[in-house]
């Protein structure tokens, strides 16, 4: 452990990194949004629907849960 | 298109459902035994394994890892073969799985009450469970990403993701949180001490409840509700979005366990802004579960699976608003250590995880077996019994929590402690904990209402192992497709993806802790421990003594007063393990050495205390420890713990282990002599002489000079 601690420190401007990290996750979070917004409503209606498929129900009732 | 004919195999969903059911009653009845050992401080009757500091870590980790864990792999290997069109990718793995980890929880119920701990909450599982945690986690996860690989279907739901996101990141919590130095079969010490220790545990404790008993049940949720409901998700796009959020916040929010704690401040205000942020993301969880019931109120009515589901999302946006709101530093200031957080985690566990459990049972079981639930009207029964219970437990322990914070930080009109005596505090709130107790057993009764009406079904029913399905066969993705999707195409990357989000927040928390040198202003005057209360501090970590008792002085007048100077972070460095505790059923310890505080009990004290506390405080509620001196302090071992010491840094001069025991005996031959002298006939090789010697160490280091 105390090579990593060593290492670590030595590291010149180590402090930056958190700010780069929080960086990365905000530009990372923004595209994401872009992206599911721009994703087609058909697209994420399909997807929705993946647990209801209803090849794979074996329900009793197909109506109710009980 | 060809379709391609393929079965699921039900078997191991059943096993791991059952495995549930009985480790929930067990884990239950755990803590209601704890729950009532705070009312009845004898009822362990001195049997060592059932006192309640020893109880405590196996209700939370049968809670957490047997209940809410087989619970997990129930829905895994249930939904996962269902959303991928393709049967799990191996049964041999799913067994070595299953048996695997159930072999883990006996193994913590064979350990955790015999005091072989290593005292991180939620992880105080010995090394070589830890390690058998590994390899059965390697086992669930490479059945998860090779069923992945063979999958028919071009998407994968937003529940997978939620699996995959669990896998990863409780892979790298829970290794890099149980790095230990093994100094035998059973015992070992964490490679960090005090300050980065208590960092790594709470980055890892936090995360816990984060990616165990968060992530992998919102999986749940998105598949099971819409199941229940027939109708799909609510939102999709804000599954998505949600989805990326909530793993990204989630693994900086641990630090807000150690507000006003030695941790650096940088540190604390990281883990307060994250947390809050976690607000939104939680709350979208929420909001999809339950607009996806829109319209269907009238089903949630009649169905206890959706009474169920709507009371488990219900408490979960409770928790996750309260958790940001207690992790405002003034919130805090006032819950911390108090039994607020106890009230606050139980709104998590017997609100959300235990109803999303039943929710889910009740509606697997009836088709696991061909049949209907066998009475509707004893699950509604459970349903209202269960959240009563709920509601009885909670409500109290939260006005027991404000209560006995506000009474730690009155002060008079002359400016002394308006309640200087520790044990004034805790009278007051006892109503509390016998309501509490109550309150934990409604929710008992409510859960075997639930084993006999979900094995009645069974028995009405029979099981159905195998059902058959078809699907297209699997297409390659295209290049020009939409980026999501592109992702998902490729499960590895996907994974991938999921490891480096959560990797860029737990760097930024523990990289910059590992700077030693500029977080923690080093303390000449601090040394390491004597070889006798080197053994004492293993002893109060056997006996699980910091799961009442806090070592962490925050700095307010109310603290300083009561308990002396405050904790800094320099004092810490020789601690393997951190012992700040998390909660104050009885006084904080951290000065307990100090003879110039008001806190200060002589040997004597101590010898009489352990041996039955109501002799010397008759309205105390800690249990008696007759055992430590009857058990003779074990020296054999302690060469290789001090040598273990030497190699984690502990500057213990080269060759100290051959001297160590002579050293022990000398240390120990003066406390049995001022007992003796004080008409106490005791041996000086008595576990107990260790501990008082551990005791009378506590806090002494920056007082030598005063």
């Amino acid at each position: 452990m105390k090579i990593v601690i060593n290492v670590l420190e030595s590291i010149a401007g180590i402090e930056i990194y958190p700010i780069i990290s929080l960086l990365i996750f905000f530009l990372f979070f923004i595209l994401v949004t872009v992206l599911v917004f721009k994703t087609s409503d058909s697209e994420i209606e399909e997807m929705s629907r993946l647990p209801l498929d209803k090849d794979n129900d074996h329900s009793v009732d197909p109506n109710s849960t009980f | 298109m060809e379709l391609q004919k393929f079965t699921y195999d039900n078997k191991l969903s059943n096993m791991f459902l059952w495995a549930t059911v009985i480790w929930g009653i067990v884990g239950m009845l755990v803590g209601l035994t704890a729950a009532f050992e705070l009312i009845f401080p004898h009822m362990s009757g001195n049997i060592p394994w059932l006192v309640y500091s020893r109880l405590r870590p196996l209700h939370t980790n049968a809670a957490i890892f047997a209940f809410v864990g087989n619970g997990i792999f129930t829905a895994v290997y249930y939904s996962t073969p269902r959303l991928l069109k393709t049967p799990m990718y191996s049964k041999l793995l799913g067994n070595i799985h299953f048996w695997g980890w159930q072999l883990i929880i006996v193994s913590a119920a064979l350990t955790l009450p015999f005091g072989f701990t290593q005292s991180k909450e939620y992880a105080e599982l010995i090394w070589p469970i830890d390690v058998m945690v590994v390899l059965i986690w390697v086992v669930f996860g490479l059945n998860l990403i090779m069923t992945l690989v063979n999958r028919r279907v071009k998407h994968i739901y937003v529940t997978i993701w939620f699996y995959i996101a669990t896998w990863v990141t409780i892979a790298v919590l829970y290794i890099t949180n149980n790095l230990a130095l093994p100094t035998s079969f059973t015992h070992s010490y964490p490679i960090y001490a005090g300050i980065q220790d208590a960092l790594v545990q709470w980055w890892y404790g936090h995360n816990a409840v984060a990616f165990f008993l968060t992530t992998p049940v919102l999986g749940m949720m998105y598949y099971f509700i819409p199941k229940a409901a027939n109708r799909p998700i609510y939102s999709y796009k804000l599954s998505i979005i949600h989805f990326w959020a909530l793993i990204f916040l989630y693994i900086w929010a641990g630090p807000h366990h150690l507000l006003y704690s030695a941790l650096p401040d940088w540190a604390q205000a990281l883990g307060v802004v994250f947390s809050v942020m976690l607000i939104a993301p939680s709350w979208g969880g929420m909001i999809n579960g339950l607009l996806t019931l829109r319209g269907a109120w009238d089903k949630v009515r009649e169905d206890p699976v959706l009474k169920m589901f709507v009371v488990a999302v219900t408490a979960y946006g409770m928790a996750t608003f309260e958790g940001p709101m207690l992790s405002l530093k003034t919130v805090n200031a006032l819950s911390h250590f108090s039994d607020w957080t106890i009230a606050h985690v139980h709104i998590g566990t017997l609100g959300w995880n235990s109803m999303m459990n039943f929710g889910v049972i009740y509606w697997l079981v009836p088709r696991l077996f061909k049949t209907k639930l066998w009475s509707t009207k004893l699950a509604n029964v459970h349903f209202w019994i269960a959240t009563l219970g709920m509601l009885f437990f909670s409500i109290p322990l939260y006005f027991a929590g404000f209560t006995q914070a506000l009474m730690w930080k009155q002060f008079t009109a002359e400016g002394f402690l308006a309640y200087p005596n520790f044990l004034e505090t805790v009278t007051q709130i006892l109503p509390m904990y016998y309501l509490r107790a109550f309150g934990g057993s409604l929710y008992i009764i409510g859960a075997l209402m639930f084993v006999y009406n979900v094995v009645k079904t069974a028995k009405s029913g029979s099981f159905v192992r195998f059902e058959t399905d078809e699907a297209p066969a699997k297409e390659t993705p295209k290049a020009k497709e939409g980026w999501h999707r592109r992702l998902e195409g490729r499960p590895l990357q996907f994974t991938v993806a999921a490891l480096v989000v959560i990797l860029i927040g737990g760097l930024i928390e523990i990289v910059p802790m590992y700077l030693v040198k500029t977080n923690i202003p080093t303390i000449t005057a601090v040394m390491p421990y004597t070889p006798l209360e080197l053994e004492g501090r293993d002893i109060y970590i056997r006996e699980g003594c910091y799961l009442c008792h806090s070592q962490m002085i925050r700095p307010f007048r109310s603290e300083t007063e009561r308990y002396g100077e405050y904790t800094k972070a320099g004092e810490t460095v020789y601690d393997h393990p951190f012992l700040f505790g998390s909660k104050r059923t009885g006084p904080d310890l951290a000065r307990e050495g100090v003879k110039t505080l008001p806190n200060y009990k002589p040997d004597l004290w101590h010898y009489n205390h352990m041996l039955n506390p109501q002799k010397v405080s008759p309205e105390s509620i800690m249990p008696s420890y007759p055992w430590l001196a009857e058990n003779e302090i074990d020296y054999s071992h302690v060469p290789g713990r001090i040598n273990a010491m030497i190699k984690l840094g502990v500057p213990y001069v080269e060759g100290y282990a051959d001297q160590a025991v002579a050293d022990m005996n000398a240390q120990a031959g003066q406390i049995a002599a001022g007992l003796q002298a004080n008409g106490v006939q005791v041996d000086k090789n008595k576990e107990i002489i260790a501990l008082i010697a551990y005791l009378q160490r506590l806090g002494t280091d920056v007082y030598k000079n005063k």
